[in-house]
Formats: C-alpha cells, sequence, structure tokens
C-alpha cells in the first residue's frame, strides 16, 4: 500500500484538501488561516514587547544615528535656506567695481584708473543692469560735523559721522529706505546744492529725527539743509553712519577728484556677463583697470557651503547607525539563543523554517523602525529648537523625517537576516532536547 | 476497506554519523492502531525520544519508512511535515515548554496559530480544551504562577486544541510527583477514551502499567511486553 501525500508547493500556505475525511473524532481542520501575516505581527510584538527595557537600549544606536542624520542634514538645509536667503537677496544680484590699484615704488597703493563722473549712466545700457550708483568717502581732515556751529575751542573735539558723496541714484542701486524725507535728486547733484541725507545711526548722533522743519548740519562753518534720513542699507551698510552729499556737492565743496566706488543692481544670473561688459563701457580703451566683484556663476559658492556641513556630521551619522545596526543584530541573535526552546516548540507545533525567520526578521525590522521614528522625532526636535533659538528659519524636508524613520526599518531587516536564518536553522529535536 | 494504522514503522532504522557512528534505533517495525494508548519504556540512552522525534515527524529515519496514517512521510517536503505536526501530532515534552511571559489562554492559542484552525474559532476551541483539562479557573495566569501538574495540563491542552489524531509524550510526569502525575494520567485516559491515540514515554513502571500495550527498547531494540 502507498498512499501518496497530497502535493502542495507551498504547503503552508493556502487551503489544501484533508485526506482524513472519513476518520472520526478530529474534525476538519482549514488550512486557510495558517500562520497569516496578522498571526505574525501578533507573535513578533509579543517577542518584543516581552523585554521592555532591553528593547530601549536595543534601539538606542538606532534612535542616536538617524537622529544625528536627521539633524546633519536639517542643518544643512536649514544652513542653505539661511545663505541661499541672503545670497539671493544681496551678494546674487550686487556687482561692485572699484578702480584698479597697484603698489607704486614708494610702496603706496596707488589707483590705476578712475571712474568716470558719469558712470551709471554708462552702465545703466547694458542688458542685465537694473540700477546703479556711485558712493565715495570724503576726506574730513580737520572739519567736523556737528548740528550747532561750534566756535567753542575749549570744547574737545568729538568724533563726528563720515561724510560720503553719492550720485542721486545710489539708495535704490544699495535698496535703502527712506526713513523720512526724501533723497536727493539730479538736479541737486548738478547745481551742487548744500542739501544733506543722514544715516539713520548719524541722524540718531547729529539729534536730528525730523526734517519736515528743514534742520540745518554744520560741515565745518558751512550750512547744510538735511531733506531725509535713510535706513536699511543693506549693501553698504556704513551709509547709516554718515553724512551724504550729493557728488556734484562733493567736488565743489571738497575738491572730491573720483569716485571710489560703483554699486550696481543686475537681474539674477546677470553676473557674468555685466562683470566683462561694465569695464568696457566705463573705459573702452582699459577695461582691465577696474577691479570688479560679480557673484559667481551658478550657486557653486552654495553648494561648497552645504557639502562642507555636511561630510563630517553625515560620516558621524552613518557610524552611529553602523553601530545601531550592529546593536540590533547582536540583541536579536542574543535572544535567538535565549529562545531556543521557543523555537523547537514552535517548529513541534507546526512552524516551518520560514515561519521562525520571518518572526525574527519581523522583530528586528521593528525594533529598526522604532529606533528610527523616535530619532527622527528626536532629531526634528533638535533642528527647529537650535535654529529658532538662533532666530533661522528651521528647514526639514518632510521626506527627511519618512525617509530616516524608514531607514531605520532598513536598518533593522539587514541587522535580522542573519539571526533571523540562524534562528530558521535551529534543528528542533536539539532545541527541544536542550532545555530538558 | 479498513482502516489503516495511525503509526506504522517499517524496518526504521536511526543511525547518528559519528565518529563514534551511534545507531540509537535498530530495524524497528511498529504498529499503533487508532486509539491505541501505548507506553514505551527502557532504559537511558536506549533510544526512546529518538523513536519519538520520528514518530512526531522532527526527526527522519536513515533507513525504512514511516506510514502515518496511510501516508508514506518520506515523501513529503519540510513545509508539508510542519503542516502535519500542526495539524495531526500534538506534543507534550517533560519540561512543558511553555512561554512564560504569555497567559495559559495565550500558550493553547499557540498551537492553534501554526495548524490552520480558523480564526473566529481558535479561542473558542482553546477554552475548550482548558475546560477539558480542569483549568478553567487559570485561564488568565501566567504559567509561573502554576503548579507542575497544572503546567503539564496546560501542555496537554495545548497539544490537543488543534485535534490531532496522535499525541507524543515524552516522560510527561518526568517532573511531577506521584499525586501530580496520577492527573495527568487520568485525563490521558479520558482522552483515549475519546478516540485519541497516545504514545507516551517513561521511566515509570505506574505510569506505564496504566497504558494498554507497553513495548520496550534496549539498546535501540524493541521488545512487546504485554
Ligand atoms: N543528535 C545526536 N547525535 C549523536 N548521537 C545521538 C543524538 N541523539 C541521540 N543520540 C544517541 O542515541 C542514543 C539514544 O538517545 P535517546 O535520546 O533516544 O535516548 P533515550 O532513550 O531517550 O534516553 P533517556 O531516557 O535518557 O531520555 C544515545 O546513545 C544518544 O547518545
Ligand atoms: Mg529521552
Amino acid at each position: 500500500m502507498k498512499l501518496r501525500m497530497p502535493r502542495r508547493g507551498r504547503a503552508e500556505r493556502g487551503p489544501a484538501p484533508d485526506e482524513a475525511v472519513d476518520r472520526g473524532g478530529a474534525p476538519l481542520i482549514a488550512r486557510a488561516d495558517r500562520f497569516s501575516a496578522q498571526d505574525l505581527i501578533v507573535e513578533a510584538s509579543f517577542g518584543i514587547g516581552a523585554r521592555p527595557t532591553r528593547l530601549i537600549m536595543t534601539t538606542l544606536g538606532t534612535v542616536l544615528g538617524i537622529a544625528s542624520l536627521v539633524v546633519t542634514i536639517g542643518f544643512a538645509q536649514t544652513a542653505a535656506g539661511q545663505i541661499a536667503s541672503q545670497f539671493d537677496a544681496v551678494a546674487a544680484t550686487q556687482v561692485v567695481i572699484e578702480p584698479g590699484s597697484a603698489n607704486s615704488l614708494n610702496g603706496k597703493e596707488r589707483a590705476t584708473g578712475s571712474l568716470p563722473w558719469d558712470a551709471p549712466d554708462r552702465v545703466s545700457r547694458l542688458a542685465g543692469v537694473e540700477l546703479a550708483g556711485l558712493v565715495s568717502e570724503v576726506p574730513l581732515d580737520a572739519v567736523t560735523i556737528t548740528a550747532v556751529p561750534v566756535n567753542d575751542p575749549s570744547e574737545p573735539p568729538t568724533l563726528g559721522p563720515a561724510l560720503m558723496a553719492t550720485s542721486a541714484g545710489l539708495l535704490d542701486a544699495v535698496r535703502g529706505q527712506l526713513v523720512t524725507g526724501r533723497y536727493f535728486d539730479v538736479g541737486h547733484d548738478a547745481r551742487s546744492d548744500r542739501v544733506a541725507v543722514l544715516g539713520s545711526r548719524a541722524a540718531e548722533r547729529l539729534g536730528i529725527n525730523r526734517v519736515d522743519s528743514q534742520p540745518s548740519i554744520f560741515i565745518g562753518d558751512s550750512s547744510y539743509t538735511v531733506i531725509g534720513i535713510i535706513d536699511e542699507v543693506e549693501r553698504r551698510p556704513d551709509l547709516l553712519d554718515s553724512v551724504i552729499v550729493p557728488l556734484g556737492t562733493a567736488r565743489a565743496d571738497f575738491g572730491l577728484a573720483s569716485p571710489d566706488e560703483l554699486q550696481i543692481q543686475i537681474a539674477l544670473g546677470a553676473g557674468t556677463i555685466v562683470a566683462t561688459q561694465a569695464p568696457i563701457a566705463l573705459n573702452p580703451n582699459a577695461p582691465e583697470n577696474y577691479e570688479v566683484q560679480a557673484p559667481s556663476p551658478g550657486s557653486a559658492l552654495r553648494e561648497n557651503v552645504q557639502a562642507d556641513v555636511n561630510i563630517v556630521f553625515l560620516i558621524l551619522g552613518v557610524l552611529a547607525l553602523l553601530a545601531g545596526g550592529l546593536g540590533i543584530a547582536n540583541v536579536t541573535m542574543l535572544s535567538v539563543m535565549e529562545r531556543v526552546g521557543e523555537i523547537g516548540l514552535r517548529r513541534a507545533l507546526g512552524a516551518t523554517k520560514r515561519n521562525i525567520a520571518h518572526q525574527f526578521m519581523v522583530e528586528s525590522v521593528v525594533i529598526g523602525l522604532l529606533g528610527g521614528l523616535v530619532g527622527a522625532a528626536l532629531g526634528v526636535f533638535a533642528v527647529v529648537v537650535v535654529s529658532v533659538m538662533q532666530g533661522w528659519a528651521p528647514v526639514v524636508d518632510p521626506w527627511l523625517a519618512i525617509g530616516s524613520a524608514l531607514l531605520g526599518a532598513v536598518v533593522g531587516l539587514l541587522a535580522g537576516v542573519y539571526p533571523a536564518v540562524k534562528a530558521s536553522n535551529i534543528e528542533p529535536i536539539i532545541a527541544l532536547r536542550g532545555s530538558n | 476497506m479498513s482502516r489503516p494504522p495511525v503509526v506504522d514503522l517499517i524496518d526504521v532504522t536511526r543511525s547518528f554519523t559519528g565518529p563514534p557512528e551511534v545507531q540509537a534505533l535498530k530495524s524497528i517495525n511498529l504498529r499503533v492502531e487508532k486509539q491505541d494508548y501505548l507506553s514505551i519504556v527502557g532504559p537511558s540512552g536506549s533510544g526512546k525520544s529518538t523513536m519519538l522525534n520520528i514518530l512526531g515527524l522532527l526527526d527522519r529515519p536513515s533507513v525504512g519508512e514511516y506510514y502515518l496514517d496511510g501516508a508514506l512521510t518520506s515523501l513529503a517536503g519540510e513545509a508539508e511535515r510542519a503542516a502535519l505536526r500542526g495539524g495531526k501530532i500534538g506534543f507534550v515534552f517533560q519540561a512543558f515548554h511553555l512561554m512564560p511571559h504569555r497567559s495559559v489562554l495565550d500558550n493553547v492559542l499557540l498551537a492553534t496559530v501554526y495548524s490552520g484552525v480558523p480564526r473566529a474559532d481558535r479561542e473558542r476551541r482553546a477554552r475548550a480544551a482548558l475546560h477539558r483539562v480542569h483549568l478553567d479557573h487559570r485561564i488568565d495566569f501566567l504559567p509561573g504562577t502554576l503548579s507542575g501538574g497544572e503546567r503539564q495540563r496546560v501542555a496537554v491542552a495545548r497539544a490537543v486544541v488543534a485535534s490531532p489524531q496522535l499525541l507524543l509524550a515524552d516522560e510527561p510526569t518526568g517532573n511531577l510527583d506521584a499525586t501530580t502525575s496520577g492527573e495527568v494520567m487520568d485525563l490521558f485516559e479520558e482522552l483515549n477514551a475519546d478516540g485519541l491515540t497516545l504514545i507516551v514515554i517513561t521511566h515509570d513502571k505506574a505510569v506505564a502499567d496504566r497504558a494498554g500495550r507497553t513495548i520496550s527498547i534496549a539498546d535501540g531494540r524493541v521488545s512487546e511486553t504485554t
């Protein structure tokens, strides 16, 4: 008599006919519910939950690894956002041109070229140039600037504000804001009118905060009418400490020889073209005599900054994660060893090798995922707290949080492979005898 | 057509490759009919556990054939043997092998997970099995709080919850005193009366004598002592 077993490709899955129909006593058993995914999850969670303290210790490495990755990348993103916002607002749209200089024989720096007085007009015809203005410091020598005429020789000389001369269009070219009054115009410049605009800090020092009464200041003995106060000069913050007069006035009253600097506001991305064309427009015969500061093409600078921030901490995070993975592998292996009897029992109760392997895999994946979730939460929290304390806008990609939590699960998965294979290869007869 | 025997061993030999090579079972022939109650006795190291492992599909014969319920087990693959263990065979061990962190009910439920008892039916059957071993009042206890006899009764409930054809017990009373081992033997008799086929390994003559049939193994060879 040879009765064949019913052949099933995968006996542990799917319903199969039970040939023992005619036997009394034992009722038929449907195979549909043999160790389903739900059973797998329940069994694995019992395995994990049995030792809560150990679970915390096990996840610690993964928590640290994931947290440091999130912190590293989160800060890099935050910093990049911070740098980008500054670059985009100022540096990426700013070109500054100065006369070139060379060291002369007696060791002094000597200008090799000079900016023409009509420089703003010349460059404003170039493509990509939006606004342009000249600025120049006016040497004061012994002359002081005061709000009242000084005739008291006994009073000790005070360090007054600096004197600057600009073209009429400079305020817009440096994106300054008027607090009150107005900036001088081309007419003031052409007529060399004795008008002045104050930087906000200079105005404070001179005790002037309104211009509707047409207050005067004195540069030396000459009186100048204050027509406006400015603030928020992003590109030349030194203007805030200065008294500013039209270039024409500075030439007439103080003998200013030539402007120091041409400030150009350009369209985003026009840096390279403006940098090459502006010197030619200023002096077609000797364009090499100018020093041009223009934004570097693309955002190479920004990427460099970000890469610098990332690499060291990224390596630390990966190392911590590796340690975390080894920790999970270790503890899962330990738990396999401790539960040899349980593994033998499960095999005797009908578990396949694959059932056993899956159980330990799921346990280790869940441990990794828990570590990933906690680590991601901690990391995001740290980025937000530190950013807020620094006054930065925290930037954390939501995919960073989700991805890093999943990365924890992947670490758990990799860490679980070896212990799971070991567990599934344990011979039930040896496992059951072991604890007898 | 007559019913095939539950167990039919034909010239089964089990040798462990050494060195030195050990022949734990030597050309065994054994038939166990349905509702038989068989005890196996023999000195330590004679091959009793080895035989039980083969009967329970935890191990394979080196030579010879084993028909379980009329089906040739050597044709079954690993997964199929696992399914047969879960569905047709129940085990009771000397060391109980209960999971310490899980309640009595959960321990019994564990056997339903691998044997394909429909999910909706599991708890009802686990409670019924615990009722059958007279442990209704201990359902939510942890194994650590139970006496030895109670623990072994939980193990018996776990062994029968999936309605197996064959119950295999290796020294089930080895860790119990005379009174509690009596409880377990009473239980075995009840189960046998209900139609279960039982094979029990024991050192204890009192336990062996309660079985309808006794075989003894010495040095891997079987002799019937009925
Ligand atoms: N995995 C193995 N490898 C090698 N030899 C083994 C193995 N398992 C059992 N044996 C040997 O087979 C023989 C029978 O062992 P078995 O465990 O069946 O004895 P037993 O009758 O159950 O003894 P006891 O009453 O002490 O439990 C022994 O000599 C033992 O050393
Ligand atoms: Mg033994």
